[in-house]
């Protein structure tokens, strides 16, 4: 598993990504109320705002942590984004996408350097 | 780690031993939440929760002239205002916008107490400086916490301490020495529940707060769940659901505006108030139910059903309570009847709203019957 600056995680599986938001990033959200995710055969870049994610007080964007096309988005989230909460590094993924470019994944964090840069905020 | 330029209210280091999270607010270091906003929304309204609102201004006007000199920039009676009893009202500016809105009362025989918004305080006492004239003096009371307690079981925990706040109803205040100090305390509150507003000495208040969280109804509260709360009960938050353009025709406030001072036209902002009371405002604020799709927030627009642009969303989120999105925006008034079908634009994507009465949680103050 990757993880990006903004709090995304990543996981690689083929030429297939799962990516979603660290138990981090639910945790300071707290607690999620509704979830945006992207239909499938939508292209993303890495970087762009793909999914939105929101709390009681605010909306905040999500951002592709890998370029390629969006296979399908977890669309249990729309009834259950509580789950965002209770397993955002698992049952609470956001999206599948077909990865256009392994490469982007080194530019990324592991588990490791991660934590380190939790340490940091 | 504290921003610097952020003041601390005297509660500031119960909240961080509570695990508080801290936002900057109104210029204050303060907590927003402490164990989740859903969770103290929903604890506030089936037990008792506390809030820290010391960050918001208090101050006295005394003098002979006190109460007259109030008025003038002010649609409410206060002259008819009885010695316990307080009454919400709005601070005008000349072209009748709302400048901040805020509670005044008689505590005592001693002129008025008056608490206003955080953000706004240092402008409306430095206004009151400038304009109250006479014998009207103006003292602020920054020396002091604001503890709320808010919810059905709020007046239980609060008579156990002080029988005497049983006799309150909705509105009533009073000076009284509570929990060994002296203390300013009305029954109200910015959540629609029934509970109490407490003005204490700073240096108390750690011991108060603590005191109150004792008991196993009572928990603390962050800003988050006093913003959905509020929301809830139709409650305007200044800057946001009203500000200095806004008048309280539009605002739908018209029940700060006090018979006598209507006929008398006798405050600041009366020539607009009274004309848009007579011909209609261009717009006025409304409660939405937001039917499908995401919460509409603050900034969202407001269509017609045919998707022309009227307005905008000025509050808005999830009702905890009631499991669906809220929000409250401006809209003409020929848009404004219960009922009326209609759309909010979220992040590019139209979805339909319904024209709904506020309080959308009804709200359960203590109203006494009139005697």
């Amino acid at each position: 598993m990757k993880f990006t600056k903004d709090h995304e995680w990543v996981r690689l599986e083929g030429d297939v990504a799962t990516v979603g938001i660290t138990k981090h990033a639910a945790d300071q959200l707290g607690d999620v109320v509704f979830v945006e995710t992207p239909e499938a055969g939508r292209a993303v870049s890495q970087k762009d705002g793909f999914a939105v994610v929101e709390s009681v007080k605010a909306a905040s964007d999500v951002y592709a942590p890998v370029s390629g096309e969006v296979i399908e988005g977890n669309d249990a989230l729309a009834s259950a984004p509580e789950t965002v909460n209770a397993d955002p590094e698992g049952a609470g993924w956001f999206a599948k996408i077909k990865v256009l470019n392994p490469a982007e994944l080194d530019g990324l964090m592991d588990r490791a350097a991660y934590d380190q840069f939790l340490t940091t905020l | 780690m504290t921003d610097a330029s952020l003041k601390i209210t005297p509660l500031n280091a119960a909240h961080r031993a509570l695990g508080a999270r801290m936002v900057g607010f109104g210029g204050y270091d303060m907590p927003v939440q402490y164990e989740g906003v859903l969770a103290e929304h929903r604890w506030t309204r089936e037990h008792a929760g506390l809030f820290d609102v010391s960050h918001m201004g208090q101050a006295k006007i005394t003098g002979a002239d006190a109460i007259a000199q109030f008025e003038r920039f002010v649609p409410g009676d206060y002259q008819a205002l009885k010695a316990g009893k307080q009454k919400y009202s709005l601070l005008l500016n000349a072209q009748g916008g709302i400048i901040d809105d805020l509670m005044a009362g008689r505590p005592d025989h001693d002129g008025l107490f008056v608490v206003v918004n955080a953000g706004n305080k240092d402008e409306d006492f430095a206004f009151w400086q400038a304009n109250l004239s006479g014998d009207a003096k103006l003292t602020v009371l920054d020396d002091r916490a604001l503890i709320a307690i808010q919810g059905p079981e709020a007046a239980e925990v609060m008579v156990a301490h002080e029988p005497v706040l049983a006799e309150f109803g909705f509105m009533d205040t009073a000076r009284l020495m509570l929990f060994g100090v002296d203390a300013y305390v009305s029954r109200s509150g910015y959540t629609g529940e029934d509970g109490y507003e407490i003005s204490v000495p700073a240096k108390d208040a750690e011991r108060i707060w603590n005191l109150l969280l004792q008991d196993a109804r009572v928990k603390p509260i962050g800003l988050g769940a006093r913003d959905s709360l509020r929301l809830e009960a139709g409650l305007p938050l200044h800057g946001h659901d009203i500000d200095p353009t806004t008048s309280p025709v539009e605002g739908a406030l018209t029940f700060a505006l006090s018979k006598s001072r209507k006929e008398a036209a006798n405050f600041n902002g009366a020539v607009r108030v009274l004309k848009e009371l007579a011909e209609g405002p261009a717009r006025v604020r409304v409660g939405l139910h937001v039917k499908e799709g995401a919460p509409a927030r603050e900034g969202a627009e407001i269509a017609d059903a045919e998707g022309q642009v009227i307005g905008k969303v000025t509050s808005g989120g999830p009702s905890p309570s009631l499991g669906k999105n809220i929000a409250m925006g401006y809209v003409p008034p020929s848009q404004a009847a219960l009922g009326t079908a209609l759309q909010v634009i979220v992040r590019g994507k139209p979805a339909a709203a319904e024209v709904v009465a506020m309080p959308f949680v009804a709200q359960r103050y203590h109203r006494k019957p009139k005697s």
